[in-house]
C-alpha cells in the first residue's frame, strides 16, 4: 500500500480537527476536535510504523508503543478537560469558549455574588448537583 | 522534496524498486478499501465539525473513530484498533455525551455552534491542509508500505516491545493516569465545595429579604 | 575650671539644652521648660564669670585644630577681648529672660518645645559667634542664627505674613552672606589663616593687598544681618513672628551680629577709607529713613523694628567713626532698652488684643491694665529717646562725641567727610527718634475711648523680666560709661558737653512738638473715626492673641504696617511723607520690579519652553508609540480562538517558508 493514502488522510484529518478547534463555540465540541487531531496523529504513527517496521527492520515497533501512549494520554485530557469544562460551566453559566474574555482590555472582572444571585444563578447551582451525582 | 526523503533514507533503497512497480493508477484490494473506508472517516470528521445539532455532532465521532480503527486494522495494527475501539468508542464519547449532558447542551439544531471565528479558521485550517498534503505527497509518493507477511502491529508483537522496551515509559504513564484522576476528582470537588456556600448564602439572603 | 572651659561652655549648654528639648519634646513634655530655661540661665553665670576673670585684660586666646583642612586651617579658636565678654554677658542676659518670657508667652502653645530648642539653638549660634576666634566657625554661628531666624519668624505658619516673612527674612539675608562668604575667602587667602588675631596681625603688618575690595564684601553681609540700608527690608516683615522671638532675635542679638562682627575686624575697615565713606553713608540712610519710617508705622512692633534699624544705624556710624568702644556700648544698651521694648510690647498686645497703635489709641485705660508694661516701656522709651540719665543717653552721645572728635579732626582712623555724615544724621534721628517714641507713648497709653477688655493680670514670668531688663536701661550707661574704656580700646566714652546738649535739645524738641501735634489732633475727638481690630480670642494666650493680631491687620485697614487714621499725630508731622514712610519708602516695591519680576518672568519664560517646546517633542515621540499601542489593544480581544488562529497562521506561514527555504525554491 502507498504510505501515501494513510499519510494524506491523516493529514486532512488533522486539519478537519484544527478546524473544529479554531470555529466551534461549544467548549465540549472544542475538545471532540482536538480528538480528532490526536487520532490523526495516531494514524501517522501507525502507518510509519507499519512502513519502517518491514523496511528498515525496525523492531522496537516505536510508532505503535507511542500511538497507544497518546491514547492514554487522550483518555486523561478529555477527563481532565471535561472536569474544567464543567467548573467553568458552573462558575459562568456557559461553555461558550467565545465568551470567556476575561483576558481582554477593559474588562470588568465578574462580581461572584452577582453571578450568584442574578440570572445565572439556577443553572449552575442544578449542574452543581448533576457534578456531585455524577461524581 | 528532499524534507521526507531524509527521514527515510534507509528505507530508500528497497522501496525503490517496489514502488517503482506499483502505480496509483493501479491500486490493489487493500487500497480501495482503505479509500473507501478513508472517505467515510474524513466525511464522519467533516460532519463532526460542522454539524449544528451537538449530540450528532458526538455520534459522528463514533463514526469516524470507528472508520479510524478500520484503518488501523487495514494497516495490520490489531492492538491499536481493538485498543482504539475500546477506549475511544468506549468510553471517550460516552464521556463526552456526560459532558454535553451536565453542560445543558440543547438538543437539535443550535443555530450559534459555530462561532464569529470559522472564516479565520477555514483559511487557517485549508492553508494548513494544502501545506500539509503538499509535502507528504511531494515526500511520500513513491514509498511503498509491505502488508505480506506477519501482521505488524499483533497482539503479541506489541504487548513484547511495550513490556521490553517500553516498560519504563508505560509505567511512568500509569503515574500520569494518577494524577489526572486525582486531578478531576479536585478540580469537580472544588466546584463542588463552592456551589455547597453559595447555594447556602442565596437561601440566607433571599430569607433576609423575605 | 579654667576660663577656657568656661568659655566653652557657655555656647555649648544652650546648644545641649536644645538637642534634648528637640528630642524630649515629644515625650516628656514637662521637662521641656526646663531645659529651655535652666542651660540659658547657667550659660548666663559662666558668662558672667568669663567677663569677670577676663576682667578687661589681655584677650583670653586658645585654639585647637581638630584635622587638617587644606591650604588655609580651620582652627576651633576663642578669641575672648573686652568686648566678647560683655556682649556674651548681654546675650545671654536677653535670652535668658526671653527664655522665662516665653514659658509665659506661649503657655498653651502646641508647638512650643521646638521653638523653646530653636531660641536655645539660636542663642548657642549668637554665643558662638562672640566668642568664636576663627571667622569659619564665626561662620558656622553666623548661618545656623540665619536658619533659626527663618524658623522662628515662620512660627506663626498658619499666617501667610509669616510665612512669607520668613522666606524673605531668609533670601535677604543670605543675599548678604554670598558676599559676605567671598570676602571671608578673600581676607583668609590674603592673610593665610581664618584667625581673627593673625588677621589683625596682618593687617597691621599691611599684608593685605585689597582691603577695599574684602571689606565691600564683608559689609554686604553686614547689612543683611545687622539690617542696614539697602538689605534691611526683611527686619520689619520678621515681626510677624512671636514677640518673643522679635526681643531676641531681631532687636538684641542677631541684628548685633553684624555689628560685633565690624568691631571685631574694624582695622581692616580703617585700613580703606572709601570702606569707612561707605559705612558711613550707609548708616546715615539707614538712620534717617528708618527714624521717618517709624514715626508712620501703625502696627506698635514694626515701629520697634524699624527703630531697630535706625539704631543699628547708631552703631554703624560708630563703626564708620572708627570708634568700636561706642559702637559696642550702644549695642549693650541698646540690646537692653529694645528687649525690654519688644517685651512690654508683647504684653501690651496681649492685654489690648491688638498690634495696632491706632486702635490702641482708641482704648482708656490700658495703662492701667499693664502698669508694669507701661512703667518699664516708659522707662525704656526714656532710653530710646536719650533724654539723660538714661542708658541710652550715653551710648548715643559717645557715638555722636566719636563722631565730633573725628569732625574736628582729633583722629586719623576714620575720613572727615564720615564724621560729618555720622554727626548730622545722627542729630536729625535723634530728633526724629525721640518724636516716635513720644508718638508710641502717647498713642498706646494716652488713649481715650471705650474701656480697655480687662483679662486680668499678665502672667508672673512675662512681668518680672521686664523689671529685671528695666534695671540696665535706667542705669547702665550712667554706670558703666566711666568703666567700659578699659575693657575696650580705651578711648574716652564721658559725653562731650556740645553734643550732649545738642542731642538731648534736639530730642526735647522732638518730643515736644510731638506732644504738641498730639494735643491738636486728639482735640477733635468728636471727628475721631471708630477704628480698631480686635483679636477673637482674648482669652487666649498671648501667642495666640498675637497671631490673630497679626491676621487681623491688613483685612482691617488694608495694610500690614498702614492705618488710615486721621488723628495720629504721625500724619500730621510728616504731611505728605506719610504715605510714604508707612511703606518703607516703597524700597519693596523697588525690589520687586528689580528682582521679582524679573526672575519670575524668567520662570514663566521657562515654564513656556518646558510645556510648549519641550513637552511638544515628547508629546509628539510619544503619539507613534502610542496608535502602534492602540493598534495592539485592538488584537487583545479576549477570545482564545482568535489567538489560536493567529498562531496557527502564523506556524503555517513559517512551515511553508521553512520548506520553501529547504527546497530551495
Amino acid at each position: 500500500m502507498h504510505l501515501a493514502y494513510p499519510a494524506v488522510l491523516s493529514a486532512l484529518l488533522f486539519c478537519t480537527g484544527l478546524y473544529g478547534v479554531l470555529a466551534r463555540r461549544n467548549a465540549i465540541l472544542v475538545l471532540m476536535s482536538v480528538e480528532l487531531m490526536l487520532n490523526a496523529v495516531n494514524l501517522n504513527l501507525v502507518a510509519f510504523d507499519v512502513w519502517l517496521s518491514r523496511a528498515a527492520e525496525e523492531t522496537l515497533h516505536s510508532g505503535q508503543a507511542l500511538a497507544l501512549f497518546t491514547i492514554a494520554i487522550a483518555a486523561a485530557e478529555i477527563g481532565i478537560g471535561l472536569a474544567i469544562v464543567l467548573a467553568v460551566y458552573r462558575n459562568r453559566g456557559t461553555s461558550d469558549i467565545d465568551r470567556l474574555r476575561d483576558t481582554a482590555e477593559g474588562h470588568e472582572p465578574d462580581d461572584p455574588d452577582s453571578d450568584a444571585t442574578g440570572r445565572e444563578a439556577p443553572a449552575p447551582r442544578a449542574a452543581g448537583e448533576k457534578a456531585e451525582a455524577t461524581a | 522534496m528532499t524534507l521526507a526523503a531524509a527521514a527515510g533514507t534507509a528505507a530508500h533503497a528497497t522501496t525503490t524498486t517496489a514502488a517503482e512497480t506499483h502505480g496509483f493508477l493501479s491500486p490493489t484490494g487493500v487500497e480501495i478499501a482503505f479509500l473507501l473506508v478513508g472517505l467515510v472517516t474524513l466525511g464522519a470528521a467533516v460532519i463532526t465539525v460542522t454539524t449544528r445539532q451537538l449530540v450528532h455532532a458526538a455520534l459522528w465521532l463514533v463514526v469516524a473513530l470507528g472508520g479510524l480503527a478500520v484503518e488501523y486494522l487495514l494497516l495490520t495494527a490489531e492492538f491499536i484498533a481493538w485498543v482504539q475501539v475500546l477506549i475511544y468508542v468506549g468510553s471517550v464519547v460516552v464521556l463526552l455525551l456526560f459532558g454535553l449532558m451536565l453542560t445543558r447542551a440543547p438538543i437539535g439544531r443550535s443555530p450559534d455552534a459555530d462561532s464569529g471565528n470559522r472564516w479565520i479558521a477555514l483559511a487557517v485550517s485549508v492553508a494548513a491542509a494544502g501545506a500539509l498534503v503538499w509535502v507528504v505527497v511531494d515526500a511520500f509518493r513513491t514509498t511503498w508500505i509491505d502488508l505480506d507477511g506477519a501482521p505488524a502491529g499483533s497482539t503479541e508483537v506489541t504487548g513484547a516491545s511495550l513490556f521490553q522496551h517500553w516498560v519504563l515509559p508505560f509505567e511512568a504513564l500509569s503515574v500520569l493516569l494518577l494524577a489526572a484522576l486525582v486531578g478531576a476528582i479536585v478540580l469537580s470537588r472544588r466546584a463542588k465545595a463552592d456551589a455547597a456556600t453559595r447555594a447556602s448564602a442565596t437561601r440566607r439572603g433571599t430569607e433576609g429579604t423575605r | 575650671m579654667t576660663t577656657t572651659t568656661l568659655a566653652v561652655l557657655v555656647p555649648l549648654l544652650p546648644f545641649l539644652g536644645a538637642i534634648a528639648g528637640l528630642l524630649l519634646g515629644r515625650t516628656a513634655p514637662g521637662f521641656v521648660r526646663p531645659l529651655a530655661v535652666l542651660p540659658t540661665l547657667v550659660s548666663l553665670a559662666s558668662a558672667a564669670l568669663v567677663a569677670a576673670r577676663q576682667g578687661g585684660e589681655g584677650a583670653v586666646d586658645a585654639a585647637t585644630e581638630l584635622t587638617p583642612t587644606g591650604s588655609v586651617p580651620v582652627e576651633l579658636a576663642l578669641h575672648i577681648d573686652g568686648f566678647a565678654a560683655l556682649t556674651a554677658v548681654l546675650v545671654t542676659v536677653v535670652a535668658g529672660c526671653v527664655q522665662i518670657y516665653s514659658t509665659g508667652y506661649l503657655r498653651d502653645d502646641p508647638r512650643y518645645p521646638s521653638y523653646a530648642a530653636l531660641v536655645s539653638l539660636f542663642t548657642s549660634a549668637m554665643l558662638l559667634v562672640v566668642y568664636s576666634g576663627d571667622l569659619m566657625v564665626l561662620l558656622v554661628g553666623w548661618e545656623v542664627m540665619g536658619i533659626c531666624s527663618y524658623f522662628l519668624v515662620g512660627h506663626y505658619w498658619e499666617t501667610p505674613e509669616a510665612r512669607a516673612a520668613s522666606l524673605k527674612a531668609f533670601l535677604v539675608t543670605k543675599l548678604g552672606d554670598v558676599p559676605f562668604l567671598i570676602g571671608l575667602f578673600a581676607l583668609a587667602t590674603e592673610a593665610g589663616s581664618f584667625r581673627i588675631t593673625r588677621i589683625l596681625g596682618a593687617v597691621a603688618n599691611g599684608g593685605i593687598e585689597h582691603p577695599t575690595l574684602i571689606a565691600l564684601l564683608l559689609l554686604a553681609g553686614v547689612a543683611g544681618k545687622s539690617a542696614q540700608f539697602p538689605l534691611h527690608t526683611w527686619l520689619p516683615d520678621a515681626m510677624a513672628g512671636p514677640t518673643p522671638v522679635s526681643a531676641l532675635i531681631h532687636a538684641a542679638t542677631m541684628v548685633a551680629a553684624g555689628v560685633y562682627f565690624v568691631a571685631r575686624l574694624l582695622p581692616l575697615f580703617e585700613a580703606s577709607q572709601a570702606a569707612m565713606t561707605v559705612l558711613a553713608v550707609m548708616a546715615a540712610v539707614t538712620m534717617a529713613g528708618s527714624a521717618l519710617a517709624a514715626l508712620a508705622q501703625d502696627d506698635i512692633k514694626r515701629v520697634l523694628a524699624y527703630s531697630t534699624i535706625g539704631q543699628l544705624g547708631y552703631m554703624t556710624g560708630a563703626l564708620a567713626v572708627a570708634d568700636r568702644g561706642a559702637a559696642v556700648f550702644h549695642l549693650l544698651s541698646h540690646g537692653a532698652f529694645k528687649a525690654l521694648l519688644f517685651l512690654a510690647a508683647g504684653v501690651i498686645i496681649h492685654a489690648a488684643g491688638t498690634n495696632s497703635l491706632a486702635a490702641m489709641s482708641r482704648m482708656g485705660h490700658l495703662r492701667d491694665r499693664v502698669p508694669d508694661a507701661y512703667w518699664t516701656m516708659t522707662v525704656a522709651l526714656l532710653a530710646l529717646a536719650a533724654i539723660p540719665p538714661f542708658s541710652g543717653f550715653f551710648s548715643k552721645e559717645a557715638v555722636l562725641g566719636a563722631a565730633e572728635h573725628v569732625v574736628t579732626g582729633h583722629t586719623e582712623h576714620a575720613p572727615a567727610a564720615a564724621g560729618w555724615i555720622v554727626l548730622l544724621a545722627g542729630l536729625v534721628t535723634a530728633l526724629l527718634t525721640a518724636a516716635y517714641a513720644m508718638r508710641l507713648w502717647l498713642l498706646a497709653f494716652r488713649g481715650h475711648g471705650t474701656e480697655a477688655p480687662d483679662h486680668g493680670r499678665q502672667p508672673l514670668t512675662m512681668t518680672v523680666v521686664l523689671w529685671v531688663l528695666a534695671v540696665p536701661s535706667l542705669a547702665l550707661g550712667g554706670l558703666a560709661f566711666r568703666v567700659l574704656p578699659d575693657w575696650f580700646d580705651g578711648h574716652d566714652l564721658t559725653p562731650t558737653l556740645t553734643t550732649s546738649v545738642l542731642g538731648t535739645g534736639v530730642a526735647l524738641v522732638g518730643g515736644i512738638i510731638t506732644y504738641a501735634t498730639w494735643r491738636h489732633t486728639t482735640a477733635h475727638a468728636a471727628a475721631r473715626v471708630p477704628l480698631g481690630a480686635v483679636a477673637a480670642h482674648p482669652g487666649g494666650d498671648a501667642a495666640r492673641v498675637e497671631a490673630e493680631a497679626i491676621a487681623s491687620h491688613e483685612p482691617a485697614y488694608g495694610d500690614i504696617a498702614y492705618a488710615p487714621d486721621p488723628s495720629d499725630p504721625g500724619r500730621l508731622l510728616l504731611g505728605p511723607l506719610h504715605r510714604h514712610a508707612a511703606a518703607g519708602f516703597h524700597l519693596d516695591a523697588v525690589y520687586s520690579a528689580l528682582f521679582v519680576r524679573p526672575v519670575r518672568a524668567g520662570a514663566s519664560l521657562v515654564r513656556f519652553l518646558d510645556r510648549e517646546v519641550v513637552d511638544t517633542y515628547v508629546r509628539g515621540a510619544g503619539t507613534l508609540p502610542r496608535w502602534l499601542g492602540a493598534a495592539v489593544r485592538r488584537a487583545q480581544t479576549g477570545n482564545l480562538q482568535t489567538y489560536v488562529s493567529a498562531l496557527l497562521a502564523g506556524t503555517v506561514v513559517l512551515a511553508v517558508a521553512a520548506v520553501l527555504v529547504a527546497t530551495g525554491a
